[in-house]
């Protein structure tokens, strides 16, 4: 057994222990960020504090919802919207919270690839986000499914059958996942199971993970300085704060962070209690109805790009394009073959390529939710294939950048 | 080193707005077709050119006209000939009951109503009498007067006796105006009337059977259930509500739903009704809303106040 | 990789055991997500087809799918449709007679009202003799087959049983069956 002494104070009775003082140290205090950041550096701290909000929200939520087909519809507008105290504030902040934190995800995986912050022994960070994306995505989806309106269902419905994987058939995997031939008791059941156990218990365990691959290559800078950060932590310890180019996590980092998280919740809250409409769309407030397609079916705007590749394509066809849709952003540090980790603004064409493809996913976005009648259905079906177009010129660009 | 935060700030918020707009409005309206209102003026009716008489208007409605061989008027101590039920299998539907009417409903539209039933209510496509399809309440073709001056009467003598000022609640109106057709489970409301509290199980059974009874009849009378209006705010918003109403054959041509004819006044008491039944926590949550912002930007100064601290050594 | 290789042979037997079991409980994990025994039984409807009218579509309900009853009339039967024809190089009464159900003397459409695209429930116009689906834009004509894509296929026709003036759904029939040999339906 090792051997203990007789604390002096309950914070040495602990670092006997837990060895706190080192841990706050690693985690914290001499956990060391470049200070040349900006705020998109801060996104990662905006998605900790929604990500609460979504489990404070649901935890609430989970207390009077009813996860049966005849009882869940009422249970969420009339139970909670009406009769619990603060039911409709939970629901509000759930709703707002599960759309917007799919914006700041893009906006900090759009930073991430235009700082090239998946290069150069980042690549786990960036996989490891890109799993987490999965898993926000599932955990978004199972929920869409709890309210069990007309939008809840047919969304379901459609979803689902992409399992069959067009002339495949697979309708047994289809019903398999349903646990029905329709959308009925069962998924509903098992949606709501992934959704309140499965999926955050993933989604907490990949935040580890997200976390802890950060630890080691360090968080990126807004120049693609590559520097030594055991001489600049030296030079900060030792009083020049202001010459070095590197602050500690805490309090330094955690200060710009905060700062930013206040800004972003005024922003979140004046969503939440004043246009909450974007993100709970009006017909998911009419109780599902399988005999009645709603006129038009569109998912929430986050996945709206990638059922654009699907759509304008035969079944097959349209299947593999969102099925390379899907997996081809977790490719992205192997297919850029430059050898520069710096922003996108001095790589030449990979600049172009960047802002192209942004602009082209904005353009799936709005495609996404029009009616598929022209010139929609062609802009959509020319903005695929640009998609996929740029993931394959994407190696061939980058392989000609000279090194900076 | 310059600093390129405020540049990188409009860039995010350019992009976002644009997807913002892309996704909401854009999309909207390109799926939605958009009406105006008109305001209820109903102008593709004729305007009132007499002064009614409340008096004569009675005797008519009493006499005359025979309203009240098939309507009730409660008010008045005149109870309806049928139940709801039965009524409901005569007629396809609940005559209603006229205490209300005059308040409720547009006196141009009533006066239209009374002379051409399925004009006024635009169903003219759907009760063609040659095609042996007839509306069930018979025009009125004066008795034996002028028949303006007669229908100014009449409508004269339900103004006179429907509920006035603060007595004209919100829930008078959607009973009176949507109610005979449309349920609200969130207010309890059934199309035959306000769900009881019961005792025994029996009562709670027929009265459920009633009701059953009740939509199978209208059902087959409207083509399909009217939907159960509780959070129609939320589903349709007041925009659409009120156009719907006002003219629901430019929504969707060769409807059911007929031209419901009510006033300016009673449509916002619908609208009220039903935001609280769909919307109930709306004044609780701007309340709570504003405070809450207030809160937030002064959470949000101390933030920015704490960074400043925290870096005016690292600059 | 020197500390594996020294790894005895009971270790790898262990891990082996332990893969079995944990393969074993991804069985029944498999199995619990399968559609219950009462879900499947409750998979067969009965239909009086002598109730239908000429080309007025009626929708029932089987295993919570919405089921198209299409009566045709003589001039449903007889119509030319040039746009099949060219196809699927046959006429098009060869075509509708393979995807439409005898009963009795009458010929009816009956298929699972869900479009084979993604499944929406595409709506029926009497005049125009065509189905729509809204979601997509997919066409169907008054067979159920397709006039214009995404769909892939035209609307499936679920397994059934001819039983005097009945048809039994969920149960496959001989014309079912030939129907499937044929690739009419899936």
């Amino acid at each position: 057994m090792a051997h203990f002494t007789k604390a002096t104070s309950i914070k040495d009775w602990l670092n006997q222990r837990l060895a706190i003082d080192k841990v706050e140290k690693v985690m914290a205090s001499e956990y060391w960020i470049p200070k040349n950041i900006n705020f998109l550096w801060a996104m990662g701290m905006v998605l900790v504090i929604t990500f609460v909000l979504l489990l404070v929200s649901g935890i609430f939520l989970l207390m009077y919802y009813q996860p049966n087909v005849d009882l869940a519809f009422d249970s969420v507008n009339y139970t909670i919207m009406r009769e619990v105290d603060f039911g409709w504030l939970w629901r509000h902040v759930h709703g707002v919270a599960a759309s917007v934190v799919f914006l700041i995800i893009y906006i900090h995986m759009f930073t991430g690839i235009y700082y090239g912050s998946y290069k150069k022994g980042r690549e786990m960070i960036w996989l490891s986000g890109m799993l987490l994306f999965v898993a926000f995505s599932a955990e978004a989806f199972s929920g869409y499914m709890l309210p069990w309106g007309q939008m809840s269902y047919w969304a379901g419905m459609v979803i689902t059958n992409l399992f069959s994987g067009g002339s495949l058939h697979a309708d047994g995997l289809v019903e398999w996942i349903r646990g029905d031939y329709v959308p009925a008791q069962a998924f509903l059941d098992r949606f709501f199971m992934l959704h309140v156990v499965l999926v955050p218990l993933a989604i907490i365990g990949l935040i580890g993970l997200h976390f802890g691959a950060l630890r080691i290559p360090h968080v990126n800078n807004q120049d693609g300085e590559e520097f030594d950060f055991d001489a600049e932590s030296k030079k900060y310890l030792d009083g020049d704060k202001a010459g070095a180019k590197v602050i500690r996590f805490a309090n330094d980092f955690m200060a710009k962070d905060m700062m930013v998280v206040g800004i972003y919740l005024v922003f979140f809250f004046y969503l939440v209690f004043f246009h909450y409409d974007f993100a709970m769309d009006p017909v998911n407030f009419d109780p599902a109805d399988g005999l009645k397609t709603p006129t038009h079916i569109y998912p929430e705007w986050y996945f709206l790009w990638s059922y654009e590749i699907l759509r304008p394509f035969s079944t097959n066809v349209g299947l593999i394009a969102f099925a390379f849709a899907q997996v081809i952003f977790v490719m992205l540090p192997f297919l850029d073959r430059s050898p520069n980790a710096v922003p996108a603004s001095r790589r030449g064409l990979f600049k172009y390529w960047f802002w192209a493809m942004l602009i082209d996913m904005i353009i799936l976005t709005s495609m996404g939710k029009v009616p598929p009648v022209e010139p929609f259905g062609s802009i959509g079906f020319y903005a695929a294939l640009t998609f996929i177009g740029l993931w394959i010129i994407l190696p061939f660009i980058t392989k000609m950048e000279k090194k900076v | 080193m310059k600093n390129k935060e405020p540049l990188i700030l409009v860039v995010v918020i350019f992009f976002t707005l644009a997807v913002y707009y892309l996704v909401e409005p854009f999309a909207h309206s390109q799926m939605h077709k958009h009406f105006e209102s008109e305001g209820f003026a109903y102008n593709d009716l004729p305007a009132l050119t007499k002064t009614g008489d409340a008096a004569r208007g009675k005797d008519l409605v009493l006499g005359a006209a025979a309203c009240v061989g098939c309507h009730a008027i409660s008010k008045e101590g005149m109870s309806a000939p049928m139940a709801p039920v039965d009524a409901a299998g005569a007629y396809g539907v609940n005559p209603p009951d006229l205490s209300n009417a005059g308040a409720v409903y547009d006196a141009k539209f009533l006066a239209s109503l009374i002379k051409n039933p399925t004009h006024a209510l635009m169903v003219e496509h759907k009760f063609d009498p040659a095609k042996g399809k007839v509306y069930p309440m018979p025009a009125f073709y004066g008795a034996g007067g002028d028949i303006d001056q007669e229908v100014a009467d009449i409508v004269s003598y339900l103004q006179s006796i429907a509920v006035k000022g603060e007595e004209f609640t919100p829930t008078i109106a959607f009973e009176t105006a949507c109610g005979r057709c449309h349920a609200n489970r969130y207010e309890k409301w059934t199309p035959i009337g306000e769900t009881p509290t019961f005792k025994h199980k029996q009562d709670k059974l027929a009265f459920e059977i009633n009701v059953a009874n009740y939509e199978d009849s209208l059902t087959k009378y409207m083509g399909k259930l009217p939907p159960d209006l509780s959070i129609y705010i939320r589903s349709r918003g007041e925009h659409f509500i009120k156009t719907f109403v006002e003219n629901p054959q430019q929504y969707l041509e060769g409807t059911a739903m007929p031209r419901v004819g009510v006033n300016a006044e009673s449509a916002a008491k619908v609208i009220e009704y039903l935001e609280d039944s769909g919307d109930t926590k709306r004044h609780e949550r701007d309340h709570v809303g504003k405070n809450v912002m207030i809160y937030i930007v002064i959470f949000a100064i101390f933030a920015l106040l704490w960074k400043k601290e925290v870096w005016k050594d690292l600059h | 990789m020197k500390e594996n290789s020294r790894r005895g042979f009971m270790g790898k037997a262990f891990g082996a055991v332990a893969g079995i079991g944990a393969v074993g409980s991804l069985v029944a994990m498999k199995k619990t997500w399968d559609p219950l025994p009462s879900v499947k039984a409750a998979g067969f409807t009965t239909l009086d087809m002598t109730i239908y009218k000429e080309n007025e579509l009626v929708v029932e309900k089987w295993r919570g799918k919405p089921i198209f009853i299409l009566k045709q009339s003589a001039d449903m039967l007889d119509t030319e449709d040039k746009n099949m024809s060219k196809i699927t190089g046959k006429t098009t009464a060869e075509m509708d007679k393979k995807r439409l159900i005898k009963v009795g003397d009458a010929h009816y459409l009956v298929c699972i009202g869900l479009c084979t695209h993604l499944g929406c429930i595409p709506g029926y116009t009497p005049e125009e003799k065509s189905f729509l689906c809204a979601c997509h834009g997919g066409m169907y004509d008054d067979t159920g087959m397709v006039t214009k894509s995404p769909p892939p296929r035209g609307l499936d026709i679920p397994p059934f049983k001819i039983d005097g003036m009945k048809l039994v759904l969920g149960e496959e029939g001989p014309e079912y069956k030939k129907m499937k040999e044929t690739g009419i339906t899936l």
